[in-house]
């Protein structure tokens, strides 16, 4: 029993060694480049992974590590982001219901069913080919598409935390709604959105690199994972290289999030 | 029961709207309207999309063609495909068989992977870990890469199945649909059966721990009978209604798996629609993916009030 706790523990430090080095990684990318980001190589356009090019180049010979590294701060930047744009609209929506109740709460959480209901993916496909967005505006609208589940946690969590009596006191001294709420009820509740909002990390990255991957996400020249392997699925025979290497960094950073975030919600029981 | 059924069929009205709502105002914000493919269009004139906005009644204020479209859809009424000009119900209908033979057979593969893996990680805890890992590794996926690699290896590589579509140009016979099945199902499957065996260990987990147990332990039951006659009944219904939303989710499941693989179901209409602006078909698809998801909520608690006597007097 203690033996698995320890392998579990060092799966939890592997993956959030893995996290802070793929983070790392992207802040220094223009210094950790072998290349500059659209620097052509034309006389290696198509190479396979090599001494010179590690990760390969593609079809304008630009160096696929280099452009990785730089794919790696779009696409992290927007995991990162998005989470956090989850964590406040559903925080402060989860609040509201919670604690103002009745119709306010009814109408809110129908809201939330009702985005419940809608296939996430499908719906965030159209609304990024309808607005074409830039990438701040994708981050908000990855954010938009997630924030349900921590709406609902929060909203439990203030509805109890409503009937204590440090929140009798508080409103019997004269504190107004906002104050209670801000001040004395949101602190007790971070550390259950903390959790959702770890896990929601990994989730936009998959929604970023999904969005890109159907071309309607970050647009070229701006490389994300995602839209390196919208272009590399058209050549995905003659140089598989090309969609790999995106693929599998998308693949270990959301493992290592969700492993992460794991971890952080069984600590917290 | 009945009444279950009508109460939460009641429920699902206002959320329907609110649906909608979004779904209309989601289409109308889009530059150019419903009418952008011919805006686009150089051999359409200026006088024909006046034409064409009067006769679809774009001109009149958007609360009006909100309950004109909203009228129109309940009354099963979903417009047409500008990709063809045929109906968009027509449409979806036709694509709906390949999706369910899909979407069908990978779910129960999952069920079939799942329900040992599941049992046997709440009671062993060294396999606990190992499918844990292999779990969450399934869970971290991303579907459309995991299908690329597929196609990459099986189709590519050793040849052995085909990369995309349902049969051969011939129609082919039931091995070759079968091989068309494998890789699309393998992909969907894999992140199901993923998800699920965690979702029975923690149900199995918090009914193992339960003082019934302990007291069927003590009476002198076998491991074996323990396990499959006194917990997982308990635990089955917990774990059926993750299971129904779940495949619920599948509908952005099946759009990525099937356009990877070209599969001709209504996840790859959808995509088809995306790249031509086909605002009528995207509108219906997104209407019928939410009450699907509203159905399956209704068949879920239906299946809890079957499964736990429990449940039956509320």
């Amino acid at each position: 029993m203690i033996a698995a706790d320890r392998a579990s523990a060092r799966t939890t430090t592997i993956a959030a060694v893995l996290l802070v080095i793929l983070v790392a990684a992207a802040a220094l990318a223009p210094t950790l480049a072998p290349f500059a980001v659209d620097a052509l190589d034309l006389a290696n356009r198509r190479g396979a992974p090599s001494a010179a090019h590690w990760f390969g180049t593609d079809e304008l010979g630009r160096d696929l590590l280099t452009r990785v590294l730089f794919g790696a701060r779009v696409s992290l930047a927007i995991g990162l982001v998005s989470a956090l744009v989850s964590a406040v609209v559903g925080a402060a929506v989860g609040a509201v219901a919670g604690y103002a109740g009745s119709v306010v709460d009814d109408i809110l959480m129908r809201v939330t069913d009702a985005m419940l209901a809608v296939p996430r993916l499908p719906l965030l496909m159209i609304t990024a080919a309808v607005l074409q967005p830039g990438v701040p505006l994708l981050v908000v609208l990855v954010g938009l598409a997630g924030w349900m589940e921590t709406a609902r946690v929060v909203r439990a969590e203030v509805m109890s935390l409503s009937t204590r009596d440090f929140v009798a006191a508080a409103r019997a001294m004269g504190a107004s709604p906002a104050r209670v709420v801000l001040r004395h009820i949101l602190p007790a509740v971070l550390p259950a959105t903390a959790v959702a909002t770890t896990l929601t990390v990994g989730r936009g990255i998959l929604l970023e690199s999904a969005l890109s991957f159907f071309g309607v996400g970050v647009q070229p020249p701006t490389a994300s994972w995602g839209n390196m392997l919208y272009q590399a699925q058209t050549t995905m025979t003659s140089e598989p290289w090309l969609a790999i290497f995106p693929g599998a960094l998308i693949f270990l950073t959301v493992l290592a999030c969700n492993v992460v975030g794991d971890a952080i919600g069984t600590a917290q029981g | 029961m009945i009444r279950v059924v009508v109460r939460r069929v009641a429920q699902s009205i206002p959320l329907l709207l609110v649906i909608s709502l979004l779904v209309f105002a989601l289409i109308h914000a889009a530059p150019g309207g419903p009418l952008s493919t011919y805006l686009e269009n150089p051999n359409v004139r200026p006088e024909d999309i006046e034409r064409l906005r009067k006769a679809m009644g774009l001109d009149r204020p958007l609360g009006v063609q909100y309950f004109a479209w909203l009228w129109a859809f309940v009354r099963g009424d979903w417009g047409f495909s500008y990709a063809d000009g045929r109906p968009v119900l027509d449409r979806l209908l036709e694509r709906v068989p390949a999706t369910l033979e899909l979407v069908g057979l990978s779910a129960v593969v999952a069920l079939i992977a799942a329900l040992p893996v599941g049992i046997l990680a709440a009671v062993n805890r060294r396999f606990d870990r190992l499918s844990g890992v292999v779990a969450v590794a399934g869970i971290s996926l991303p579907v459309f890469w995991f299908g690329l690699v597929l196609q990459l290896v099986f189709a590519g590589a050793l040849g052995w199945l085909p990369s995309s579509g349902r049969s051969a140009f011939d129609g082919g016979d039931f091995t070759d649909r079968v091989s068309h099945l494998i890789l699309p199902a393998t992909v969907l499957a894999a992140a199901l059966s993923a998800a699920w065996s965690r979702y029975l260990r923690r149900a199995m987990r918090d009914t193992v721990r339960r003082p019934f147990i302990r007291a069927a332990r003590a009476r002198g039951l076998t491991e074996r009978r323990l396990l499959l006659h006194h917990a997982l009944p308990n635990a089955l219904p917990t774990f059926v209604t993750v299971v129904l939303l779940d495949i619920s989710m599948l509908a952005s499941g099946a759009v990525v798996t099937e356009s990877i693989f070209a599969w001709p179901g209504v996840g790859s209409l959808f995509t088809e629609s995306l790249a031509r602006r086909d605002y009528a078909v995207l509108m219906a698809f997104l209407m019928c993916g939410s009450v699907a998801v509203m159905l399956l909520n209704l068949v879920a608690d239906l299946a809890v009030h079957a499964l736990d006597p429990r449940t039956r007097d509320l």
